[in-house]
């Protein structure tokens, strides 16, 4: 018996542990937001965040004061750190709807206490790649040029620019990650609202949960747009990365101008994606108690996906090198070698490829994958990784291209620094502010979790009738004969 | 006047018991019944017998208005109103109008998928009888409800109450109109 409880636990593990039932689920994340004083580090944590968004006001006011020749970008590396950053936080947000999305669809169950906060990681990080492409513009209040409107220039964007599908792309994924992680949080809100005492937050989740109130037939409808968001997202997030690389491999820069980047791209997305996904559920479980809801079942398989991902941009790597080498084009062999050893920026691939290659390699071991604290070296490990792996493919790319008459370093300045870790700072400032007034665990998906959330009816005595064993048709565990 | 009354409620404990109660009253020829549930129950669709939603072939009519609405736009600008030739390509050069076309999509078809949703189900509704009853709180927490509206033709008010009394439920209530 004890044997067989271990090989069901090896199996199906619990996705939701310790003894819980609808009104202990429900209070244990609702009372985060409801009824337990702001703890401490919240406050702390929140105030350096906060503290470091003003970084990034700072160097908005003084970009938008004297212009992008603040930053170190110039010919012949006219796309750096603001690129650079774009694409990293874009990536970032990557993760999040794949757990929501992707996962959904695939019947992942364990993406049901972990989707919450990881779609509010997307909507944040877009929010800071969002700002790059803007200011960098030189002009960010004519930013709406971007869009087509009827304008009395009679100008039009054009449409067959890559920058332009980016356009369309981010926004687009900006705006339906915003409305899928809204509808996730209808039912919660609602939750909220009918557990709230003070007036006045009652008040405002009775307004954002729209008068939700559980029943059968709004369920009805809301599985199903759930699911068909679900739908839409899925190729919408594979297509933004895609056309994030588009921005480069449609242009004719050696090392930029390769057919295999958008799927490079798009792993690459995945991998940093959940690296900042681990990076911010390890604290969070431990700072508000909910290892019962992020297991380390959650952990381990993250930890997979995260070497899987991995391995995949690795393979990119040498692929990359291949056709350099393959292609026979003179300009592209040469990058090559100007990017991996006889350039100026060779210990930045070196440095990339220790991060993202090498060091998850540990990942295949039980061990490394178990420890909570090595998983969290590791995302910060790939973090760091990811952003090395722009850096090196466009600052490499660009700083010796056709012309050696217009050759160049690159370096960036303060000002390119400070906006990156001023986004940081709004990314956290952000997420504090999230995990304080939302629910971050979806509550009602959790619910459907417990044992209790089964409907024991005619197929257990189906089941019965066919076994003549003790059996109940569990929905969270497919049967298993 | 006569005071009338929205409809009769009774709460239970378990979902097996709520679907079950809801079969039984659909079984007894009540058809303006509803179920109350903290968390989307599948069982319960055919225990109320509700018919699948339009709502699918409303997004896919939204998805096609974005198609047609990208190829439209890109049409437009690069063809109609501002032909500009750029490295040699023709002036309408689809492949390259794809990716706006997608996004579109995409965007209509996610835009009625919300906001469809929430038309069809009478959201927002900030009030609604059945939040009259106290104990409907724990709706969005640990209890099911069921329902069966006065505007039942079968409905009557002893023998409906009667009904309610005679199922499984924790307790049966009055919801004031």
């Amino acid at each position: 018996m004890q044997d067989d409880k271990e090989l069901q636990q090896k199996l199906h593990p619990a996705m939701v542990e310790g003894d819980h039932s609808f009104a202990t689920v429900t209070d244990k994340i609702s009372d985060l937001t409801l009824k337990k004083k702001t703890p401490f580090h919240w406050f702390f944590g929140f105030a350096i965040a906060f503290m470091v968004m003003q970084v990034l006001l700072i160097t908005i006011v003084w970009l938008v004061t004297k212009g992008v020749g603040v930053f170190g970008t110039n010919q012949p590396v006219g796309w750096a750190f603001p690129i650079i950053n774009f694409v990293w936080w874009i990536g970032i947000g990557h993760a999040g709807t794949l757990i929501s999305a992707i996962l959904l669809l695939l019947n992942q169950k364990w993406r049901t206490s972990i989707n919450r906060f990881a779609e509010a990681m997307t909507l944040f990080a877009v929010a800071c790649a969002g700002l790059y492409p803007v200011f960098h513009t030189g002009r960010p209040w004519l930013a709406y040029w971007l869009f087509p409107y009827p304008n009395t220039m009679s100008i039009w964007p054009q449409f067959r620019s890559p920058l332009i599908w980016d356009v369309f792309a981010v926004s687009t994924y900006a705006t339906v990650s915003l409305l899928f992680w809204y509808i996730g949080l209808i039912p919660d809100l609602a939750t909220l609202r009918d557990r709230a005492k003070n007036k006045y937050f009652k008040f405002v989740y009775a307004i954002f949960s729209w008068g939700w109130r559980g029943s059968a037939r709004h369920w009805h409808r809301y599985e199903l747009t759930y699911l068909i968001l679900a739908g839409l997202s899925t190729p919408l997030v594979l297509s933004v990365h895609s056309t994030v690389s588009f921005d480069f491999s449609v242009s004719q820069i050696p090392g930029w101008h390769a057919t295999f980047f958008p799927p490079y791209f798009v792993a690459g997305a995945i991998y940093a994606g959940f690296a900042m996904v681990l990076i911010l559920a390890i604290p969070l479980r431990h700072l508000y108690n909910m290892s019962d809801f992020i297991t380390k079942t959650h952990l381990i398989l993250m930890g997979k996906v995260m070497l899987a991902t991995g391995l995949i941009v690795g393979y990119s790597y040498i692929a990359e090198i291949f056709f350099g080498w393959y292609g026979g084009s003179q300009y592209e062999w040469f990058m090559i070698k100007n990017r991996i050893w006889e350039g100026p920026y060779w210990m930045f691939y070196w440095c990339l490829i220790f991060c993202n290659v090498l060091s998850i390699q540990f990942l295949w071991f039980k061990r490394f994958r178990e420890s909570e604290f090595w998983l969290f070296i590791f995302s910060i490990i790939v973090s760091i990784g990811m952003w090395l792996e722009r850096f090196v493919i466009i600052v490499t790319s660009l700083q010796r291209d056709f012309l050696p008459s217009s050759w160049a370093m690159y370096s960036p300045t303060i000002f390119d620094w400070s906006m990156f870790v001023g986004t940081l700072g709004m990314f956290f400032t952000l997420l504090f502010l999230f995990v304080r007034f939302v629910p971050v665990i979806s509550i009602f998906e959790v619910r459907t979790l417990l044992p209790e959330a089964n409907v024991h009816g005619h197929q257990q005595d189906f089941e019965e009738n066919v076994n003549e064993v003790e059996y109940t048709y569990d929905r969270t565990d497919p049967p298993n004969e | 006047m006569e005071h009338k009354l929205h409809g009769i409620m009774a709460e239970f404990d378990t979902p097996t018991q709520l679907v079950d109660a809801a079969r039984r009253a659909r079984d007894e020829g009540y058809v303006k019944t509803d179920a109350f549930s903290p968390f989307p129950l599948h069982e319960i669709d055919e225990a109320l017998g509700i018919k699948r939603s339009i709502l699918p072939y409303l997004i896919f009519a939204g998805g096609i208005t974005g198609l047609v609405s990208g190829l439209g736009l890109t049409y437009f600008v690069h063809v109609i109103d501002w032909p500009i030739i750029v490295g040699g390509r023709p002036a309408f050069s689809l492949p390259a109008f794809i990716p706006p076309m997608f996004e579109l999509t995409i965007l209509f078809a996610a835009f009625v998928a919300v906001f469809g949703m929430l038309f069809l189900n009478g959201l927002p509704a900030p009030y609604h009888p059945v939040f009259n009853v106290p104990r409907f709180a724990l709706a969005t927490r640990e209890k099911f409800f069921l329902i069966i509206e006065s505007a039942d033709p079968k409905y009557d008010y002893a023998e409906t109450r009667r009904f309610m009394e005679s199922l499984d439920a924790q307790e049966v209530f009055d919801v004031e109109d």
